[in-house]
């Protein structure tokens, strides 16, 4: 309002001008002002009371015991904190290309001018808008080991099946094979990038010579790189929040083949009660998705950009 | 040269439509079996070479799961918390994208990038600080956990209607501004009509998201009156030890909602998604 002052003394129409875009800018800051409050409340306060408890150690009934670093110091030293970082790696590393390049191959099938187009993208893309406990009893008595329809299948082609889910050595594997179902979600934004592929680029390449392959690796790809790098690493980040499926299906185990980040940060939390020793974990998951996303802005300018400005 | 081009081409089209195939078949047999599990009598679901299609085909499996424990309230739950957050979502997030797609402001850009950030950050970040906030406020065992924070903006919801917004031109708003209408109205009579393939795909998405939520129940919900479909189906699992098929026939009831909505809406907001993913 203060800047508004030399303006008053100053002829009526100027006036005019600038208290409209004062007003606007207030009508802006009236309407947005639930997400601020939800920001500060639900967000940044959180966040600031978590970076406190971090240094804790609270079972959420007694005052909270100042103990230093003591927490991160004891994750440090924690095998179980770092076998559930290996497990979200080696899945999110593992599933997330593994879906993108299925979805991708997906898409190019699709974008043949096939018949029955709108029947096979429902078919695909359907099973990944379902997620929670309903999913996970489904899986768990696919992968039944004596009975599931997976191990049924392999039998069929005379191949005797892993125990999967209760198996140490192929609970992940298992995780990260029914990971495959959400690969609707990337098909679809990749079909629609294919279709957005300029008709007289592919043309001109063709008047060059250039065969369908050739063609798909020079013209196409570089095009969808931009969607491809973003898709990569919000599914990455994504990745990093698998609970149901360990929660449900195989509580960690078996012998924590299957301790996801987040399940063991509940764990820590909820069934320990060390919160803690969950808010220093929530932390390192903080930075690790911070450290994520900066790798998305680094290469911004390679993706970033709207047809029509902006 | 042409001959061998042709030839290529049926190739290429025999193979498209066999993988496609394959790979529907793939997906679609766990849902399969769901199903074919969900109407066998106990002594058919431990069968090897297993029955695919049931016979006689036992419905009463469905009555049964969903009695055992009393589904319906947890149905009614699920309905409760879903229509209160949908409210709060539609409110809340058309106001705040509309501020950012047409109110110039000092700040809004760093505002902006502020509530893209957010998207990015994992619920477990916040989960146990805000556990014990709530906790404080005695709202453990009470649906204000899982409603309330959706009345303050939902960072994927602003962006999607921000973007759709931007593209409704100028000129509509301008002539609804010459007669005298406020912002709200504006909003109302101009920019809600022209934008309702938007509004419907944040709908479903609102729902899909209350309807596949477990980590937040189970977190402030722990009394069986209280319970969501999620929830409940995790509650069954523990006290009923009878079989798979009373379980898959409940999984299919909690399922199949979802797909329905899904099924009927994919045209609307497959495009939303292309907006949301393709263009920042």
């Amino acid at each position: 309002m203060a800047s508004l002052h030399p303006a008053a003394s100053q002829a009526q129409p100027r006036r005019k001008r600038m208290s409209l875009a004062a007003q606007r800018q207030r009508l802006f800051y009236w309407l947005i002002s639930p997400w601020i409050f939800g920001f500060l409340a639900f967000v940044l306060g959180p966040m600031v009371f978590s970076a406190y408890l971090s240094l804790t150690r609270w079972n959420l009934l007694n005052r909270p015991v100042f103990i230093g670093l003591g927490n991160y110091q004891a994750m440090f030293k924690d095998p179980l904190f770092w076998q559930s970082l290996k497990v979200t790696t080696i899945y999110a590393l593992v599933s997330v290309p593994l879906t993108m390049a299925f979805g991708l191959f997906l898409a190019v099938l699709l974008n043949q001018r096939v018949r029955g187009l709108s029947m096979f993208r429902t078919i695909f893309y359907l099973p990944s808008v379902i997620s929670g406990v309903a999913v996970a009893e489904v899986f768990m008595w696919v992968f039944n080991p004596q009975f599931g329809v997976l191990n049924v299948f392999l039998s069929y082609l005379g191949i005797h099946g892993p125990g999967w889910i209760s198996s140490p050595t192929w609970a992940l594997p298992a995780l990260i094979l029914m990971s495959l179902f959400g690969v609707g979600g990337p098909m679809i934004i990749f079909l629609a990038g294919l279709q957005n592929v300029p008709p007289a680029l592919l043309e001109a390449a063709s008047l060059d010579g250039a065969s369908n392959w050739r063609r798909f690796w020079t013209v196409v790809i570089p095009l969808l790189t931009p969607t491809i790098l973003f898709n990569l690493v919000l599914s990455i980040i994504n990745q990093f929040q698998v609970f149901t499926q360990a929660y449900v299906m195989t509580q960690g185990g078996p012998l924590n083949a299957t301790l996801f980040y987040v399940y063991y940060l509940f764990e820590n939390a909820f069934q320990y009660l060390n919160f803690g020793y969950a808010a220093a974990m929530a932390w390192i998951l903080f930075f690790i998705v911070l450290g994520l996303t900066m790798i998305v802005l680094a290469s911004s300018g390679r993706w970033v950009f709207y047809q029509g400005g902006e | 040269m042409r001959r061998t081009g042709r030839l290529s081409e049926y190739v290429t089209q025999a193979f498209t439509y066999l993988a496609l195939l394959v790979f529907s078949l793939g997906m679609l047999v766990p849902f399969f079996w769901m199903v074919s599990s969900s109407l066998k009598p106990n002594y058919d679901v431990f069968q090897f070479p297993p029955v695919w299609i049931p016979h006689p085909l036992q419905w009463g499996n469905y009555p049964r799961a969903l009695t055992f424990v009393p589904f319906l309230r947890f149905f009614i739950n699920t309905g409760i918390i879903a229509g209160a957050v949908l409210i709060g979502t539609l409110v809340s997030n058309t106001l705040i994208a509309y501020a950012f797609a047409r109110l110039e402001a000092k700040g809004r850009n760093v505002l902006f990038y502020l509530v893209l950030s957010t998207m990015m950050l994992p619920y477990a970040v916040t989960m146990v600080p805000q556990y014990a906030i709530f906790s404080r406020l005695h709202w453990v065992n009470t649906f204000s956990p899982l409603i309330v924070p959706s009345y303050f903006g939902n960072p994927f919801f602003i962006f999607l209607l921000r973007q759709f917004f931007m593209g409704i031109p100028k000129e509509m708003e301008d002539a609804a501004a010459l007669d005298g209408a406020g912002v709200f109205a504006t909003i109302w009579r101009v920019i809600l009509p022209m934008s309702w393939p938007a509004m419907v795909t944040v709908c479903i998405f609102s729902i899909q998201g209350t309807w596949n939520d477990f980590l937040g129940p189970l977190l402030y919900l722990n009394k069986e009156s209280l319970f969501t479909v999620q929830l409940g189906l995790q509650y069954f699992t523990g006290q009923y030890t009878g079989g798979w098929n009373l379980l898959m026939a409940a999984s299919t009831v909690i399922l199949a909602p979802i797909l329905v909505l899904f099924y009927f809406g994919q045209r609307l907001f497959i495009r939303g998604i292309v907006v949301g993913g393709l263009k920042e």
